[in-house]
């Protein structure tokens, strides 16, 4: 495994020089256009500074600019248990010194993505419409494919290649926009003063410029492709399942919902192509993902085990190359590894565009963006969004008063507040002193205030637990019916 | 001149002792790690026994013997001390947990019970936790293992008295898997 990643960040290493390469002759050729031969290597500086300063932001903001860009929330495991208890597992499997944060998306778009610098610093964000529709086995295999992107310290690479691509975009945008023009000028007039040099120069600065991004793109692309099968690989090695990766990539095809805010830049940190639904062919060679028909079939020609030498063998079969996907050392690491039976617990769940699913998919947005729920004796539900300002009101079909909980909460946080200022208790007199205990008041999606910090926490239909604990202080909070 | 040179060899041989030393003590650390990861897991399993035993005694109670297997089964694994006994004593547990599941589908009540599904997705998870992390420390355990095996640090592990490690198997076959669970 670790032979693996090893190998694995060579041979990213000399594609990634490659295109570094790319840039600064890029940088180089076009500072000789634009100021005469003495440019290049201010040219050279000016990429080099272009990548250096968006690669520096990429490192220490890029997670969280790719969740905000995303929408995704990040959730305590009272919204999801079980999403929660898979992350944990497939943590575990990788053996991750620490737990990844998760987020939920809240998009009916069925994708998910890991983004990070480092292990340590890992984050894991799945979409709403993935959670209603996957089982727990396939579940299981897409957390298990976005724990390879950490575990193969995919991510990072990914985002400095993607930065290079951007610079690289920029750069040669740059000079075909507004320094295109100047610089024939300058050709001109260095033409008339004799010097024959340039113009050579800044016809191939022009080639090149064309050249380089797309050049760049499919070095890319094809980093891209091949962390994608890698990630497979080891997604079935962590769940030794490979039917439910193919199962949950077979119910993500299906779907044509699209993800919002998506570019080709951070295009390849999904699990599967969010592009893909803009008309475009999947299988051409600017694809960033590879066919997901294709993903598919590999995992299913898995039928002898779950390692690394048997993922290989089906690629060969199924793609007719004769290419080693896995470097050599990566494939003696142990003996086949069997293949677990399905064990998946509970049911399928219900048809996306079922009412149940629907109404799942909804519940669980709403729980997402913190919204209240409500139930009101005579059986209906209400569901209130964090903005929701009254105190109370009343059921439209039974006309009974409702209180809203919160109002209550916050009235007596106040009282606490003033409470805590009066004679300073200590925290914990304080937890001693509070009732730790909420009755639930129906079957539905409840929300709670941790009575020591005024957390919020959300109680799923599925929780049946005697106690839970507040995400933010770590009280303990006695739950009954 | 001669003496430099030996002082030379001897200054790269220390060094390449010392890195091939280090490199043992920490895979040993970390198959350590490994093992301390699959006891919390049956720790927690052994926490959860006793809540799944109380939401469905009341449902079945014609089946005490199962449970009592159950219980007894546990009280053995928690007892257990070495990496061998402790394999054998989790392997009855999960036999008895694997019979059990398969007594609960003549319980429909149960099955529809909110309380017991909540604990089965618990147990699953806990189930799922403790193979992957038997799966994490026997890959642990087999790159420890190499090591100490092949050329050249085998000699420093000779010398320093570094011992292969036990893999964790479940010794009876039939008692291999983790119990299925599935009510569907």
């Amino acid at each position: 495994m670790w032979e693996l990643i090893r190998q694995n960040r060579r041979k990213s290493f000399i594609l990634f020089i490659m295109m570094g390469i790319c840039l600064l002759l890029l940088g180089y050729l076009l500072g000789m256009a634009f100021w005469g031969e003495g440019g290049g290597p201010a040219g050279l500086a000016l990429a080099f500074i272009i990548w250096a300063v968006l690669s520096l932001v990429s490192y220490f903001s890029g997670d969280s600019i790719m969740l905000r860009m995303a929408g995704a929330k990040l959730v305590t495991p009272d919204v999801h248990p079980q999403l929660f208890n898979v992350v944990e597992e497939m943590k575990i499997a990788a053996s991750l010194p620490v737990m990844p944060k998760v987020y939920i998306i809240d998009t009916p778009a069925p994708n998910a993505f890991a983004t990070g610098r480092n292990p340590e610093k890992s984050a894991i964000a799945v979409t709403a419409g993935l959670l209603t529709r996957l089982n727990r086995d396939e579940l299981q295999g897409v957390v298990a494919h976005e724990m390879s992107h950490i575990l193969n310290r995919d991510i990072l690479f990914m985002t400095f290649a993607g930065i290079m691509l951007g610079s690289i975009l920029l750069l040669s945008r740059m000079f075909l926009y507004s320094g295109g023009g100047r610089g024939s000028r300058r050709i001109e007039s260095k033409k008339s003063s004799g010097g024959g040099g340039v113009p050579i120069v800044a016809i191939i600065a022009i080639i090149f410029a064309i050249l380089a991004p797309i050049l760049a793109h499919f070095l890319y692309m094809a980093i891209s492709r091949q962390r994608e099968y890698l990630a497979d690989a080891s997604a079935v090695r962590l769940t030794r399942y490979p039917e439910g990766l193919a199962s949950a990539l077979e119910k993500i095809s299906r779907s044509d919902k699209e993800i919002p805010n998506v570019n080709k830049v951070t295009a390849p940190m999904y699990i599967a192509n969010p592009l893909r639904a803009k008309g475009k062919k999947a299988a051409n060679l600017g694809s960033t993902h590879p066919p997901i028909k294709e993903r598919i079939r590999i995992l299913r020609t898995m039928s002898h085990g779950a390692d690394f030498a048997q993922y290989q063998e089906a690629y060969q079969s199924v793609t007719g190359k004769d290419e080693n996907l896995i470097p050599s050392s990566g494939l003696k690491d142990a003996a086949a590894i069997p293949i677990r039976g399905r064990e998946t617990a509970g049911v399928e769940p219900p048809d996306p565009n079922s009412k149940t699913g629907t109404r799942q998919l909804n519940d669980l947005m709403r729980a997402v963006n913190e919204y209240l729920f409500v139930a009101c004796v005579c059986g209906l539900r209400f569901k209130l969004p964090p903005d929701f300002k009254k105190k109370e009101f009343s059921c439209p079909r039974c006309q009974r008063n409702i209180v809203v909980p919160t109002a209550e909460l916050a009235a007596a946080a106040v009282v606490l507040d003033q409470l805590e200022a009066k004679d300073k208790i200590t925290a914990d007199a304080k937890q001693t002193s509070i009732d730790k205990t909420y009755h639930r008041t129906g079957t539905g999606w409840e929300t709670l205030s941790c009575p020591s910090c005024g957390h919020k926490l959300q109680l799923s239909p599925d929780f049946e637990g005697d106690s839970i604990k507040c995400g933010k202080c770590g009280t303990e909070i006695k739950i009954e019916k | 001149m001669e003496l430099i040179v030996l002082l030379i060899i001897f200054f790269i041989v220390a060094i390449f002792v010392v890195s091939i030393y280090n490199s043992l003590v920490r895979l040993r650390n970390q198959v350590k790690n490994a093992w301390s990861q699959i006891d919390v897991q049956l720790k927690r399993r052994h926490d959860l026994i006793p809540n799944l035993m109380e939401t469905v005694k009341g449902y079945m109670k014609h089946e005490r013997e199962t449970l009592e297997n159950i219980t007894s089964a546990r009280s053995r694994a928690m007892g257990a001390e070495t990496v061998g006994d402790k394999a054998k004593a989790e392997g009855e547990l999960n036999g008895a947990m694997s019979k059990f599941f398969l007594v609960v589908e003549n319980y429909p009540d149960l099955k529809a019970n909110q309380n017991f599904l909540s604990l089965q997705e618990e147990l699953t998870s806990t189930e799922n936790k403790i193979s992957y992390s038997r799966q994490a420390y026997n890959d642990q355990v087999l790159f420890f293992n190499n090591k100490i095996e092949v050329f050249p640090s085998n000699i420093i592990a000779g010398m320093f008295n570094f011992k292969q490690s036990e893999f964790f198997e479940i010794s009876d076959p039939g008692e291999r898997d983790v119990p299925k669970v599935d009510f569907s």
